[in-house]
């Protein structure tokens, strides 16, 4: 396998973009991206999205992605694996240039979630449709559970998901991309209205549009299109059971550990090695249980993280100085892109007022479902 | 010069509170009140419609006008709930109030625009001397979906305007609007509730129109906000009103006595109307009023108004809107509410 650098990104910003349609959106972030670059040609476009089909009616995003960029004719393809579909497509982006198969290669995720459609019963078919979708659950109430779990074991407290927002959005504050630049007092998160009980409204990320794009080459042709290329150091992609309740611990997110695992290993490197991290926070308890399945925290200790400060920025490992999916917002397929422009750009220094000085070694984690699919890569600066 | 010669409101007497709602879903009441600014809202009785509430009206806009009804040559009223599909509404009321048959006489519809619509026409038939009298209504029994946010403020209630151009109560000053295509509620043909685009109804629909209106018409008069005595905004729920008057640059001392939402309820059609004839029924001659609906679909029709020295003694020949909102009610069980709004099924 030859060594995968991102030399470029382009992020819309997250919201209710009215105005904006899912191509256009797209080609809002592709466009970026391929300038940043002073690229004009691409060898493969993966696009990650999770449910055009149903939220816009559109399927086959590949060519129509190719198209709407001018570079019809180019090899290209739509990756889906629910809200993980953006870090699966980086993982196909990585593994096209890393096989040797293409020198220039576009991942991209995008999502238009505010064109009408129900926006929780689309993302609840991401569950599994027999054992929990027939039954009437949707995700707020399978994360509900999740962390009625992680309580009854660890002792959790709504206190400790609430600190988890209120740290995510003082991040987002200060990420002009966000969709909330606000920031938001414990006591206002825990009165927000109630919707999965102990899961309250401020507990959850919402519903978004945008797109994202980073740009992948060869580390050894990286130079050609930035003096400061973030190599990928490792890809790991795991997947668990589909239902929640086939899982052996529901607090456990064992998708999340196992491609971290992976990801480790490629990368030669252990939890105590990154500097920073975006996790997949579609809900407060998520992040938890995310930073112990990625090793960050020991196991049953994630609840304490947030209201120490060891995951705020200036903390021992700053996690979602973005604002995660909670303060940055959420469009599910562009999401694990996202993730990875935030760590391409701490690494880069270019995080503004959010940088974690000195950072050389990031990790982003973004997973499907219940965490029934995860995929994390470690990117390292050049 | 034409201007507003009489008025009337009707709100009807069933009330129910957002906690009694916010109950029967498991909803938290707190967050409505804290979030939506609803108290209350006002419920149709089984005998009332958009006909009756039109009726009630008209007939003290006709008293305060001491205007012959024969003399009225045109006649329009605007609701989403005409209780025909095909059929208008305005012939009944014209036949209550004894008025026509030498009238002109039409239903609109324009979401919640539809009243101020039906003023604005009136208003410009009068002006150009095509018609004596012309009469305006908003009035509606508004629909929201069961378990939806509509059915906190969804409510029933009207205002009716007689234009003409002697013995005004208020003169009109002007009238603009200001209209796009932006689709943030709708209400397909058949189907029995509006659907609408969630926060889609608020930044690009109701903030973009009701400003522009209210822009274009400063713009227009040459006025500015701290001309105006009372202002008042189309009321889908306590705060967007609030909210577009602070932007515009009123005090809440300008908004506060066309505010009724909280009590009343958002009555589609006759909103805006309603809040402009409960400042009528307290406006000093001489006060400039500034009216801004809005209507989904969507656009804003705004006016600005002046009180003559004739207003304080003809508006006691009818009800005030307070009157109606703080007098008798009768408070509503969800599940009576269920009856009178006919969401119940009953077998034929």
């Amino acid at each position: 396998m030859r060594p995968v650098a991102i030399v470029a990104a382009g992020m819309t910003r997250f919201g209710e973009l009215w105005q904006s349609s899912l191509r256009d959106l797209f080609v809002e972030a592709a466009s970026e991206a391929l300038a940043n670059a002073r690229a004009s040609r691409l060898d493969a476009i993966f696009v990650g999205n999770m449910a055009a089909g149903q939220f816009v009616g559109q399927e086959h995003l590949g060519p129509l992605c190719a198209d709407h960029l001018g570079m019809a004719g180019v090899a290209a393809t739509r990756i889906e694996s629910a809200c993980a579909s953006g870090g699966a497509a980086l993982r196909a982006a990585f593994a096209e240039v890393a096989s040797g198969m293409s020198d220039l290669v576009l991942a991209a995720g995008v999502e238009k979630m505010t064109d009408g459609a129900e926006a929780t019963a689309v993302l609840a078919t991401a569950a599994d449709q027999e054992a929990e979708g027939y039954q009437g659950i949707t995700f707020p109430g399978l994360y509900a559970m999740i962390a009625r779990a992680h309580m009854a074991a660890h002792g959790t407290t709504e206190q400790d998901l609430a600190a988890v927002t209120v740290k995510n959005h003082r991040h987002g504050a200060l990420n002009e991309k966000a969709q909330f630049g606000r920031t938001v007092e414990l006591a206002e998160v825990m009165t927000s209205t109630m919707v999965a009980d102990p899961l309250r409204l401020l507990h959850c990320s919402p519903v978004s549009d945008g797109a994202c794009a980073v740009l992948l080459c060869p580390l050894d042709q990286a130079r050609k299109y930035t003096d400061r290329p973030v190599k990928i150091r490792g890809s790991g992609m795991a997947t668990s059971s589909m239902a929640l309740a086939d899982r052996k611990d529901p607090a456990w997110l064992d998708a999340v550990h196992e491609s971290a695992v992976r990801a480790y290993a490629m990368a030669g490197v252990e939890p105590r090695d990154i500097q920073v991290a975006e996790v997949h926070d579609c809900f407060s308890i998520a992040e938890i249980c995310c930073i112990e399945a990625l090793g960050l925290v020991e196991r049953g200790l994630g609840a304490r993280a947030a209201p120490s400060g060891e995951t705020a920025l200036g903390g021992r490992i700053p996690v979602n100085t973005s604002g995660g999916l909670k303060a940055k917002g959420h469009p599910v397929g562009a999401t694990g892109i996202a993730q990875a422009i935030e760590i391409f750009e701490q690494l880069r220094g270019d995080a503004g007022k959010r940088q974690v000085k000195g950072a050389r070694i990031g990790l982003c984690q973004n997973m499907g479902g219940s965490g029934a699919s995860s995929v994390v890569h470690i990117l390292e600066r050049a | 010069m034409s201007g507003i010669a009489g008025y009337g409101a009707y709100v009807p007497r069933n009330r129910i509170r957002s906690e009694e709602i916010a109950r029967q879903w498991g909803k938290d009441p707190a967050s409505i009140r804290r979030g939506l600014l609803l108290e209350e809202k006002s419920v149709p009785g089984l005998d009332e419609d958009t006909i009756t509430i039109s009726v009630a009206a008209g007939r003290d806009a006709l008293a305060r006008a001491g205007v012959d009804p024969q003399k009225v040559g045109a006649l329009y009223i605007g609701s989403e709930s005409h209780p025909y599909a095909v059929k208008p509404s305005g012939t009944v009321v014209a036949e209550a109030l004894g008025i026509g048959p030498r009238v002109h006489v039409a239903d609109f519809e324009f979401a919640c625009k539809a009243g101020t619509e039906a003023m604005f026409v009136a208003a410009g038939l009068v002006e150009s001397g095509r018609v004596e009298y012309a009469m305006g209504i908003g009035a509606d029994t508004s629909q929201g979906a069961p378990n939806d946010a509509l059915e906190f403020s969804a409510s029933a209630g009207g205002a009716a305007y007689l234009f003409g151009k002697t013995d005004l109560l208020a003169v009109l000053i002007d009238q603009c609007s200001f209209t796009t295509d932006t689709p943030d509620f709708w209400r397909r043909e058949g189907q029995f509730y509006p659907r609408h685009g969630g926060r889609f109804t608020g930044e690009p629909a109701y903030f973009k129109h009701v400003t522009a209106a209210t822009r274009a018409m400063l713009e227009r008069t040459g006025m500015k906000p701290s001309d105006f005595r009372h202002a008042i905004f189309h009321m889908p729920n306590g705060k967007f009103p609030l909210a577009v008057g602070k932007d515009l640059g009123f005090t809440k001392e300008q908004l506060a006595t066309g505010w009724l939402v909280a009590t009343m309820g958002n009555t589609y059609s006759g909103s805006s109307p309603t809040g402009l004839a409960a400042v009528l029924d307290v406006a000093n001659p001489g006060d400039k009023i500034l009216i801004t609906s809005f209507g989904s679909g969507a656009a804003s029709d705004s006016f600005v108004f002046e009180a003559t020295a004739l207003l304080p003694e003809r508006r006691a020949r009818g009800r005030t809107v307070r009157s109606m909102l703080d007098g008798k009610r009768r408070y509503l069980t969800y599940g009576e509410y269920a009856k009178f709004r006919e969401k119940i099924i009953l077998n034929d």
